[in-house]
């Protein structure tokens, strides 16, 4: 057995998610190589044969690769996959893109966003926003699987020193090209990885009223989050979703903000450590989840914890 | 150009599922069943693209038992021209999906297909990649925008981690919907009835020439563990003092 995971990088460095992948591949067993394609990928290779567990890093640096699309990214996956049992990635937007579309000429039926491994054909995936947990059996001669992040402990960054070997690329399938992108920049950390987050719901009202949360956020070095019905309402970007279509999240704090708790919403949530519900309606099924809960107006208790937060 | 949109009957967004005591799945008996929100909004997209011009004709297709003729009727209430089901009981997974897609594209020849992003029920957010991988089209999925270019290309806006991306596709593609793509319409009355009249061809997976059986076995299903709800504060300050020195998380 062997698996072969599917960095999730920026060229310079690793993500994070794919630290925890890597501890789902230790969960498989067998050895554990990483292709960063990419262009310019130096640092991302030499960060990924430092990760303890991790064999052999195959580095694909070509212009094909400068912005993972998954045209080309997929072909040089299916390249690849004849010489593993296992092909992982994270769950990121970069690895739903990319892994079916892979799965699909390989004639494999993928199994998305595993939880748990029960045994090498055997994992655990959330379905019906994480209220049934499905555990399936693959026939296919190689699995392709996309990991959870939340579910999987993250690998030490440090530790190993693997070999890094340059893959061959695939070429350019000429079917797409990339544009452009509109990345905010932000000092804050992201939104998957960070250990404590603060969202907003409807009840926020505007967009402009997040700036209650960015003050907190500033407090606790916290990522800002958002419900779907506050993306729906246009209060805030689609990135900022936590939920079952959007981000799923485990931070150590939670802090929702004007969110009723849809179970669309506690799908993206509810594996954090400790959750904190702020709602005037005292009956919000956010409260049923959350350890702490304040029923308060928000626009009066979010500036107190603010001020709150300051002393110490 | 033709367009053709996948949709999907699943359990109603608005249902509390209930894991079947057996194990074996959820209960989906006399449960409310809706066309997966992703789809409304491919097929809006759809209907948008004709009232500019753009769209010649709308093929919906839905693929399962007998009931899925419900969810294309919606679909054609919305604005689609004309209807195709494909009837099978067997459980259907992403791949035989795609699989039976890509049959009904090849017949029909679309310039462009849209699916949802993913459906509620299986969360698998598969099947538009592994179709676009089967018929060796490009993929534009997660989009926030289309537009279609004279020249055979289109440009899609997609919704990143961290942000937004735009790429450029060359036609024919596959398209997959993100949320805030739009906003789907509600099927007007005089809609509904007129949609009634639409034809609906039914199709095989035997006609299609495709092999449905599924390649994930479901050993089985259970619910997750539940989350005790814990205590209620008064002030923001017990709040903070709690998360300080009980939860000691921050």
């Amino acid at each position: 057995m062997s698996v072969l995971i599917i960095a999730e990088h920026d060229n310079a460095t690793l993500k994070p998610a794919t630290l925890h992948v890597v501890t789902a591949a230790q969960k498989i067993g067998g050895g554990i190589h990483i292709l960063v394609a990419g262009q310019g990928v130096d640092g991302a290779a030499a960060a990924a044969a430092k990760v303890a567990g991790v064999a052999k890093v195959l580095k694909a640096d070509h212009a094909a690769y400068a912005n993972q699309l998954a045209e080309n990214v997929a072909k040089l996956i299916v390249a690849l996959a004849p010489n593993y049992s296992h092909v992982l990635a994270a769950a990121t937007v970069n690895g739903k893109n990319i892994m079916p579309r892979a799965a699909a000429l390989l004639d494999v039926q993928q199994i998305s966003e595993i939880s748990a491994v029960e045994s090498p054909d055997t994992f655990v995936r959330p379905t019906y926003a994480g209220n049934a947990l499905a555990t399936v059996q693959s026939s296919d001669k190689i699995k392709l699987i996309t990991v959870r992040a939340t579910a999987f402990d993250i690998a030490p960054a440090e530790g190993g020193s693997a070999a890094i070997e340059s893959a061959a690329a695939a070429g350019d399938a000429g079917l797409s090209k990339f544009i452009g992108q509109e990345v905010q920049k932000t000092e804050r950390p992201e939104l998957t990885s960070a250990r404590v987050v603060v969202s907003g719901g409807r009840g926020m009202q505007s967009g402009d009223n997040f700036k209650l949360l960015e003050a907190v956020a500033d407090k606790l070095n916290a990522a800002v989050g958002a419900s779907r019905a506050a993306v729906d309402a246009g209060f805030v970007p689609n990135d900022y979703q936590v939920g079952q279509t959007g981000k799923i999240v485990a931070p150590e704090l939670y802090i929702a903000v004007g969110i009723s708790g849809a179970i669309q919403h506690l799908a993206g949530m509810k594996d954090s450590k400790v959750i904190v519900a702020i709602n005037k309606d005292e009956d919000a099924p956010i409260f049923q989840v959350a350890d702490y809960g304040l029923v308060a107006d928000l626009f009066q208790a979010v500036p107190e914890l603010t001020q709150a937060l300051e002393k110490k | 150009m033709k367009v053709l949109v996948a949709v999907k009957r699943v359990v109603d967004a608005n249902v509390k599922v209930r894991v079947k005591s057996d194990g074996t799945g959820v209960e989906t008996q006399n449960v409310k069943m809706s066309m997966n929100p992703f789809c409304e909004i491919a097929v809006e997209e759809a209907v948008r693209l004709k009232e500019a011009g753009k769209a010649t004709e709308i093929v919906a297709v839905s693929l399962g038992g007998a009931s899925c003729a419900e969810t294309i009727r919606t679909a054609l209430a919305m604005g689609a021209d004309r209807g195709i089901h494909v009837q099978t009981d067997v459980e259907l997974q992403p791949l035989a999906v795609a699989k039976l897609l890509k049959a009904v594209v090849d017949k029909e020849q679309p310039g462009l297909c849209i699916l949802g992003k993913q459906a509620i029920d299986d969360d698998s957010n598969q099947t538009g990649q592994m179709l676009s991988a089967l018929l060796g089209w490009p993929q534009a999925t997660y989009a926030s925008k289309l537009v279609i270019n004279g020249d055979n290309t289109a440009n899609v806006t997609r919704e990143v981690d961290g942000g937004l991306e735009t790429i450029q596709v060359k036609t024919p593609f596959v398209m997959t919907t993100d949320l805030r793509l739009n906003e789907p319409r509600y099927a007007s009355l005089p809609n509904i009835m007129k949609a009634k009249k639409k034809p609906i061809e039914a199709l095989t997976p035997e006609a299609l020439g495709v092999d449905p059986a599924p390649r994930l076995k479901t050993l089985k299903v259970v619910e997750p563990s539940k989350r005790s709800a814990g205590v209620k504060v008064k002030s923001a300050a017990e709040l903070v003092d709690k998360l300080r020195n009980e939860a000691k998380v921050i």
